[in-house]
């Protein structure tokens, strides 16, 4: 098997900034991503999904990891004081380099 | 005092949180009652305003239109007084000169219960409250300021959900007229009360959880999410005196005036004015106003609506 090094960079934030996330990724160049929704617990309290502004979503994006540092950092500067809002950046494997 | 049974399942709602009860409806559940409540209002209020549009009812639309400039102002006025910051205090007038269309839902319904007439087209004053506050919280938060990106705040305010469903109602209503619209009355008639009783579950539910931050922000909070509706319930029925409402139009008015926002304008100024602490806004609008207003308060206007027209105003 041909495996590649690429870099997962996983957001988790508030569902209400999923529109705006959507259009800085595309900006700064991310070749695709998943949102799914997700609830939990964290600095910001108990993110319950219960209610519109409660619920949090998680963001995947598979990209070199350049790009992954250059979102990264953008969202720290961007969102990190007011939004409850968290992202880590872990290495995987990918089949074929050029998706990513 | 009986209590409406759509009330009770709010009340019902609202036990089974407080006892952490396993007891849970799918989201997807909510959002369809909300859009079928919503949709009923507006085609009700369509189909009416097809009847009787006129030049009078213009200008009501304005005095209504000034109102939801001048609560806000208000509720600003009190909370600063009362030491919220100014950012907080502008996000929480925001709510409070906005409208809820769940506690219309169940102001109508208490109305058609008493049989007491309103004017039909009051739909409309919904949809044109719900706007003006957010634009005046915003600029009592931050002025007019450069980073404000006003095009999208329009997007989202004037193309959000309440809006939108709350407009194409009324248009629907008002392009099909009386007769065409027939086989889709059951939306407001027979379906209407089975819809908000389930809604108003949910809403129990959702206000419970709500409540349990009110420890956090203490008996400040809790005061001006008390006192506020009866202030603006005030100004609401007065100025439903003066433009010449009926007695249930009055009445509904006032609801309209007392009742905070928690749909529309939390989405709005979660993304205009993300300093705000959104939980403070959505603990006092619907952990306290919005059970008040259910329980205790349309009952109260109705009241004070039959009081002012008692004294010839």
């Amino acid at each position: 098997m041909d495996a590649h090094i690429r870099t997962l960079l996983t957001v988790i934030c508030e569902a209400a900034l999923e529109k705006k996330l959507v259009v800085d990724l595309e900006q700064l160049g991310a070749p695709g991503w998943t949102i799914s929704d997700a609830r939990g617990r964290g600095g910001r309290g108990v993110r319950s999904a219960g209610w519109d502004t409660e619920g949090n979503i998680r963001v995947e994006i598979i990209c070199t990891r350049d790009i992954a540092e250059r979102i990264a950092g953008h969202l720290q500067a961007r969102y990190y004081a007011n939004y409850a809002m968290v992202c880590y950046l872990a290495q995987v494997e990918v089949l074929r380099a050029e998706k990513f | 005092m009986s209590l409406d049974p759509v009330v009770l399942f709010f009340v019902f709602g609202l036990l089974a949180g407080l006892l952490k009860s396993e007891l849970k409806l799918p989201p997807a559940l909510y959002e369809t009652l909300s859009i079928i409540l919503l949709l009923a209002i507006g085609l009700h209020g369509g189909v009416e305003l097809a009847e009787q549009a006129s030049w009078q009812l213009l200008g009501q639309a304005a005095w209504v239109l000034g109102l939801g400039v001048a609560l806000p102002l208000l509720a600003f006025a009190v909370l600063r007084g009362l030491g919220f910051d100014r950012v907080n205090a502008a996000a929480v007038a925001a709510h409070y000169g906005s409208v809820s269309a769940g506690t219309f839902a169940v102001v109508v319904a208490y109305m058609l219960a008493k049989g007491i007439e309103f004017e039909s087209y009051m739909p409309l004053f919904v949809a044109i409250l719900e706007i003006p506050a957010i634009l005046v919280g915003i600029l009592l938060a931050k002025g007019i300021a450069r980073d404000t990106d006003w095009g999208e705040l329009g997007r989202e305010i004037f193309l959000g959900k309440s809006i939108m469903l709350l407009l194409g109602g009324l248009i629907i209503g008002a392009i099909a007229g009386k007769e065409a619209i027939k086989p889709l009355e059951p939306f407001y008639t027979s379906m209407f009360k089975p819809v908000l009783a389930l809604f108003l579950l949910e809403m129990g539910l959702i206000a419970s959880g709500q409540l349990g931050s009110l420890k956090q922000f203490g008996l400040r909070l809790l005061g001006f999410a008390l006192l506020m509706p009866l202030f603006g319930a005030l100004i609401g029925a007065l100025l439903g005196r003066f433009m010449g409402l009926s007695l249930g139009g009055t009445a509904v008015l006032a609801t309209l005036a007392a009742s905070a926002s928690y749909i529309a304008v939390p989405a709005a100024l979660r993304l205009a004015l993300p300093e705000a602490n959104p939980s403070l806004s959505l603990t006092a609008s619907l952990g306290i106003t919005f059970p008040f207003n259910i329980i205790v308060g349309i009952p109260l206007y109705l009241m004070l609506a039959e009081q002012l027209m008692a004294w010839g105003l």
